[in-house]
């Protein structure tokens, strides 16, 4: 077991040709962040860190610009204050330029290319950096990274399989296999268990311990059970603003978050079951 | 944390890597597949239709096979790439008057006028503009080029700003209709509603003589094969992988490190050249250009040849392309008059009943007792046929 587990490490982290990924962890500093839109103040002055190698999960009830706030950092929307990645400012770049500096993100709904087959959507994923010569070139065999990831995320299987034809929960997995070989080092995960049967749920948390190793995770998630067992610090959100920071524990206790969730403020005590609402 | 799963549970992944077949790629039997293919059809070409086929009919052949080098560039960009142009009568007009300006100014000779200019423009010499084009160096190069450099200009300042969908459609027709427009306005130096007409020579090659007719003809064929076989390397290339994801979800690509408008913009580029390349055999073929060849109704006569053959394969749009025009041609011999009607029937049924051409129609044959899943679209057959090579083993 312990030498699999190594040996997975291994390639979970394989560092890529870039060596980009593996030998630098970066947090995430999030400083003052405002979006609005036509008057509407969805993210109104968010400050969070996220040091690096945590798994930090965003939560909020609906509307609380939990997405807003994942759209600023990856320059979908415009946004004042400042979003630092390592050394590195994010707003005011765009998107691919954001992407290549190692911010990786999935989305509420699955948008892999259902067209193209497993191992096509991740060999697209591994290419940004990729030059012309080699694009107008076909694909021979399965590159390195790709491989590492098929088996990361245990699809290796179906590698040659239509991307659209996988179950829902293997569809998500490819999207967190994209994030790998693109060589994110941050990875924004919107919802990523929403859907998924027992087993999926824990494969995924799985999954995701096994990527902080060496990535900075940042889960949007409904599912209290999921964020009970996996994540290592949360962050509430309301209105727009952070409501509330710190451990699992630290969170469910916080009187502010019971009122948020259930409204009102419910004594200390009672409060395990209080954030299943 | 300590005992960390390495993967997602094999429970959840019914197929378990041991018994996994080895990873398949498209390899050596499609490519033997792709050469055969390629013999046959230059057999067809190049054998069986000079014996079988008229002078007159195989010029027509050379005419349909012109429009065929433009149904691969908008095979490429709209089947593969998303934008429908309707605008490619733009860039096989710029091969086209390219061509036919070298052309004129050869049957004028050194220092002479095309004849038009004296009766239409009363010039006394030759517009600064028209001068580059009396060097075959400069010319032959232009027929691709000009349409390139265009499409790049259009390009880069419409994929940037996101403009898709039906605006990049009626847009890239408007642009057809201002090139209609600035020919017929400027008669003096472009041959006006008339065009460039009445081409004699080709290269010091008398265009009267039937013997050099044929040539022509091989040549138009020769180069129609080339562009496919450059086409299909683009398809199966890395690159051709991106341009379907490209279409397929542009937001996520961008979310993948890839900036789209590039990629977008390389695909129409080539369909440009390709039509640039058309335009300029199209002429000697038929020995005039002129405004009514390249307008929006041939335009979208283009595109309507792509789309009954089918956008999204190879040979769709060639075999579209060909076939509406020869069908143009037959019908309008028989009930003249009745073409349009019929040509817009056709489009309409295509469209609504079979949006992937009738090359999905082979497709579909060929699966109709496979299973259901990967049937929920008709115009993928190259993606859904791997699928299928690789879903028997671990059945």
């Amino acid at each position: 077991m312990s030498e699999r587990t190594e040996r997975s490490e291994g390639r979970a982290g394989m560092p890529s040709r870039h060596g980009m990924s593996g030998d630098r962890l970066d947090g995430l500093s999030v400083r003052d962040v405002r979006v609005s839109f036509d008057g509407f103040t969805a993210v109104d002055g968010v400050s969070l860190e996220v040091p690096a190698g945590d798994i930090r999960f965003l939560i909020g009830p609906n509307g609380a610009g939990k997405t807003t706030l994942v759209d600023a950092i990856t320059g979908l929307v415009r946004a004042t204050g400042s979003v630092c990645f390592g050394d590195q400012e994010l707003l005011g770049r765009p998107v691919h330029r954001i992407s290549r500096l190692g911010i990786g993100r999935t989305f509420q709904t699955s948008t892999i290319f259902e067209e193209l087959s497993v191992v096509q959507n991740l060999d697209i994923a591994a290419g940004a950096r990729r030059s012309w010569a080699t694009l107008v070139r076909r694909r021979r065999g399965i590159p390195d990274e790709v491989a590492a990831a098929l088996e990361t995320i245990g699809l290796t299987g179906r590698a040659d399989q239509l991307a659209g034809t996988l179950a829902h929960g293997q569809k998500q997995w490819l999207e967190i296999g994209m994030l790998l070989v693109q060589d994110a080092r941050l990875l924004l995960l919107d919802e990523p268990v929403a859907g998924m049967s027992h087993e999926e749920r824990d494969a995924t948390g799985a999954l995701l311990e096994t990527v902080s190793r060496d990535r900075t995770v940042v889960v949007i998630e409904h599912d209290m059970d999921f964020l009970r067992r996996f994540a290592r610090s949360v962050t509430v959100l309301h209105a727009g603003k952070v409501l509330s920071e710190g451990t699992v524990a630290q969170v469910q206790a916080d009187p502010r978050v019971q009122e948020v969730y259930l409204g009102h403020p419910v004594d200390a005590g009672s409060v395990p079951s209080g954030l299943e609402a | 944390m300590t005992a960390v799963t390495p993967a997602p549970p094999s429970t959840a992944t019914p197929a378990a890597p041991a018994d996994a077949p080895p990873p398949r790629r498209p390899g050596g039997r499609s490519r033997l597949r792709a050469a055969a293919g390629f013999a046959f059809g230059a057999a067809l070409l190049f054998a069986v239709a000079p014996l079988a086929l008229s002078d007159f009919r195989l010029a027509l052949l050379a005419k349909y096979l012109c429009v065929a080098m433009v149904a691969v560039g908008i095979g490429i960009a709209w089947g593969r790439g998303g934008m429908l142009t309707l605008g490619q009568g733009v860039f096989f007009g710029l091969g086209g008057y390219a061509m036919a300006m070298h052309l004129k100014l050869a049957d004028a000779g050194p220092g002479g006028m095309p004849d038009f200019m004296q009766l239409y423009g009363q010039l006394d010499e030759l517009p600064v503009w028209w001068r580059p084009f009396a060097s075959p160096w400069f010319a032959l190069p232009a027929t691709v080029l000009l349409p390139m450099a265009v499409a790049f200009g259009l390009g880069s300042l419409v994929f940037r700003r996101r403009v898709r969908g039906a605006y990049f459609a009626i847009l890239s027709q408007a642009l057809a209709a201002a090139m209609v427009i600035l020919l017929i306005g400027q008669q003096g130096t472009t041959g006006g509603t008339n065009g460039l007409t009445d081409i004699q020579g080709f290269f010091g090659y008398d265009l009267d003589d039937p013997v050099n007719q044929r040539m022509v003809y091989f040549i138009i064929a020769g180069v129609l094969l080339a562009l496919l076989a450059l086409a299909r390397q683009l398809i199966h290339s890395r690159y051709g992988e991106l341009l379907v994801a490209v279409r397929d979800s542009e937001e996520r690509v961008r979310f993948l490190g890839y900036d789209p408008a590039s990629v977008k913009l390389v695909a129409y580029v080539v369909a440009a050249g390709m039509a640039g390349l058309a335009g300029a055999l199209f002429v000697p073929a038929v020995g005039i250009i002129s405004p009514a060849l390249i307008g929006i109704v041939p335009s979208i006569e283009f595109v309507i040849g792509v789309a009954v053959g089918g956008r999204a394969t190879l040979l769709g749009p060639v075999l579209g392309a060909v076939a509406v025009a020869w069908a143009r041609t037959a019908l309008s011999e028989r009930f003249p008059g009745t073409w349009t009607y019929l040509q817009g029937l056709l489009f309409v049924v295509v469209v609504a009943f079979l949006p992937g051409g009738l090359a999905s129609l082979w497709a579909l044959a060929r699966r109709r007792d496979a299973d259901s899943a990967s049937r929920r679209r008709g115009w993928f057959p190259t993606a859904r046929r791997r699928a299928e090579r690789a879903e028997v083993p671990t059945a």
